[in-house]
């Protein structure tokens, strides 16, 4: 937590967000309504057709959204942040790499990808040596492979470093 | 009722094998480190080890989970004592007195305190189940689908009526969960919805992964924003102190009582165990003589929210094993679980699958003992695991996490759908929209979907039928009630002649 005054810290407001919030969640409704027009929304020979019951969760969606914009315009002052932009640079430090290890996972499986993450965390926030950074790197993923693969007989996500070692 | 007590002792004897007495304790041990980690709570800690149980018997699965349960209940203490960081919400309270007894040096006190106060919470909830779960199963086996959707309704508009979010964020967060629920294939008409061509979401959207994304990423992203840094306290316990401790705790037997009540309420309707721990903790301080000692390191300030919040906790329970409507996200994946085992949650299970549920009560006091037998002696070692610093914590945290959404269905669009449940779960979070509701929503909307239309077809499309007998019709104004409560009370209030306290 930060003890500068909040004139001195910057960043979102928690206005703007609380209002992009209640809109996003209102678009969401609107598409739920839209994809059970599709199925159908009226009764048909069996009772109720499949678009019958989201519509009106759609519905609800829709309506709750709005109270909830009005409230956000009408209750938030512009001055209470949502979180400042260093807050706001360690979340992003986390949801990057993240971001990329989840989409390099189907490509290079789970071990050789979780290496990788552990290794830059601790080399980017943590600064720790060499040593420990591989010790921890390597023993992650060995423990995995051990409790999941071999313990349990749960296949876990392979890629070509684990076929190329027969594993 | 003495048919109740032989099953319950033929259950002590299936959870007496060794081999469910080992699952036990490991249990015990794997909740408390989940409980103790940041990001690892007792409903995404469950969600991603139940996978793993896909190859056990039922009831030995069920006893390791629960456990697993019991033991985040257990760690959300040590947390709160020694670091002052409540591992879990229904741990804030135990911060208020518990954090400052450590400073005086009086750690090993609090937690004696905290832990023996568990156990008794959990305790008296586990025979509140004992007693009324039969009663409450016999009673629903009459229940119909309009009866059935009548008990979700409730469920869902004490959730509206009773969180301290604003009424309609909760109707959104718990709109959604149904929504995302409804996504793919229909049961009742066997048609698509909502998938709009796209392949991944025929099978719809895996409450497991939710749970994993939105409590498990999403808490991550929270403490990295706070900078978290762990400064803790020493944490001695000896048998002296654990004596001395247990000798002063009778004296609070009223505190105890108390909480025991508000936790079992609270529990049982889907309140939770956050609320009735600052209940708790809010009473015992207006009530007690040393009121005016409360937040300065006393005992009974522990001893309240302790006792109220394993007593919710547990009895959470009640309604998922009696009518198939988990009271918290916790239990909320344990019914998940059931349904993957292929067990029907509800009155049924009493009656087709006895061995699973009093095996299960059973579990549930010996889990207890066991745990606090557990933390008693191993708190040193589970408070080094919390020093260990979050730049070495977050990464394996998130592998874990990683592993737990894939091996849902061995999907790796399941992993990339986790981060996404984790970034939405933070903002939203932060915009205070409860999450909990969310989930319940996505595990119960199946099902509330098709008895609310089965209920429609037996009445050719009229909502009457919600109200076509004594039963359904109470239930329903008792959902009414509950959702129109904050106004009610309100009204109450002003006609009383005093000002609320909030406007």
């Amino acid at each position: 937590m930060s003890d500068l005054s909040p004139q001195a810290r910057r960043g979102p407001s928690q206005r703007n967000v609380e209002i992009g919030v209640a809109s996003a969640t209102a678009l969401f409704g609107i598409v739920v309504m839209i994809g059970s027009i599709q199925a159908g929304i009226n009764w048909g020979a069996e009772g109720p057709r499949a678009g019958f019951f989201p519509f009106y969760i759609g519905l609800a969606i829709v309506i709750s959204s709005v109270i909830n914009l009005a409230s956000a315009f009408r209750e938030i002052t512009r001055e209470e942040l949502f979180a400042d932009w260093g807050q706001l640079r360690s979340v992003l430090s986390v949801v990057i790499p993240t971001a990329i290890y989840v989409a390099t996972m189907p490509y290079l499986g789970i071990y050789l990808t979780s290496m990788l993450l552990i290794a830059t965390f601790m080399l980017w926030l943590g600064r720790y040596p060499w040593g420990m950074i591989i010790a921890v790197a390597l023993g992650v993923p060995a423990l995995t492979y051990m409790t999941f693969e071999r313990w349990f007989l749960v296949p876990l996500p392979k890629g070509p470093i684990e076929y190329w070692l027969g594993l | 009722m003495l048919e109740d007590v032989s099953s319950l002792f033929h259950g002590f004897g299936v959870a007496l094998q060794p081999y469910n007495l080992g699952l036990m304790v490991l249990g015990i041990v794997l909740g408390v480190i989940i409980g103790v980690l940041p990001g690892l709570g007792g409903a995404n800690g469950i969600a991603i080890l139940l996978p793993l149980t896909f190859s056990m018997p039922p009831t030995s699965a069920i006893i390791m989970l629960s456990c697993i349960y019991w033991g985040a209940l257990f760690a959300g203490a040590i947390t709160s004592v020694l670091f002052n960081i409540p591992g879990e919400p229904w741990s804030v309270a135990t911060t208020f007195d518990g954090h400052p007894m450590a400073q005086q040096g009086k750690a090993g006190e609090a937690l004696t305190a905290a832990f023996t106060s568990s156990f008794i919470g959990a305790l008296f909830a586990v025979i509140v189940i004992t007693l009324v779960a039969p009663l409450v199963a016999t009673f629903a086996l009459q229940f119909g689908p309009a009866e059935q959707f009548s008990v979700y309704f409730l469920a869902f508009c004490s959730f509206v009526g009773m969180s301290k979010e604003p009424p309609f964020k909760t109707v959104v967060s718990m709109m959604i969960g149904f929504a995302l629920a409804a996504v793919g294939l229909d049961s009742m008409t066997g048609q698509l919805r909502l998938t709009f061509g796209f392949t991944p979401l025929l099978t719809g959207f895996d409450f497991l992964i939710a749970v994993i994304g939105l409590f498990g990423i999403g808490e991550i992203l929270l403490s990295m924003e706070e900078g978290l840094r762990f400064r803790g306290k020493a944490a001695g316990i000896n048998p002296k102190v654990v004596w001395q401790t247990w000798k002063e705790l009778p004296s609070y037997w009223m505190t105890s009582l108390r909480s025991c009540l508000i936790g079992c309420w609270m529990g049982i309707s889907p309140a939770g165990a956050t609320p009735a721990s600052f209940m708790s903790y809010g009473i015992a301080k207006r009530v007690s003589k040393r009121g005016h000692n409360f937040g300065k390191g006393e005992i009974e300030g522990v001893v309240a929210p302790e006792t109220a919040a394993h007593a919710a906790g547990t009895s959470a329970l009640l309604p998922m094993l009696s009518l198939g409507v988990p009271g918290s996200p916790t239990a909320a994946v344990l019914l998940g679980g059931l349904l993957i085992w292929g067990l029907q949650p509800g009155p049924l299970l009493f009656v087709e699958q006895k061995d699973f549920v009093w095996g299960l009560i059973a579990s549930m006091y010996l889990g207890n003992l066991v745990g606090l037998v557990i933390v008693l002696t191993m708190v040193p070692l589970f408070a080094a695991i919390l020093r260990i610093p979050f730049s070495i914590i977050a990464p394996i945290i998130l592998v874990i996490c990683a592993i737990g959404a894939f091996t849902v269905h061995n999907s790796t669009f399941d992993v990339i759908l986790m981060l996404v449940f984790g970034v939405v779960g933070y903002v939203m979070k932060k915009c205070d929209y409860p999450l909990a509701p969310m989930v319940l929503a996505i595990v119960l909307g199946d099902k509330a979907e098709e008895n609310f239309r089965q209920s429609l077809l037996a009445s050719q499309g009229s909502l009457g039928i919600f109200w076509s007998n004594a039963l359904v019709s109470s239930i329903m104004a008792l959902g009414l009630i509950a959702l129109f409560w904050p106004m009610i009370s309100n009204g109450i209030a002003r006609l009383r002649g005093t000002v609320p306290s909030q406007a």
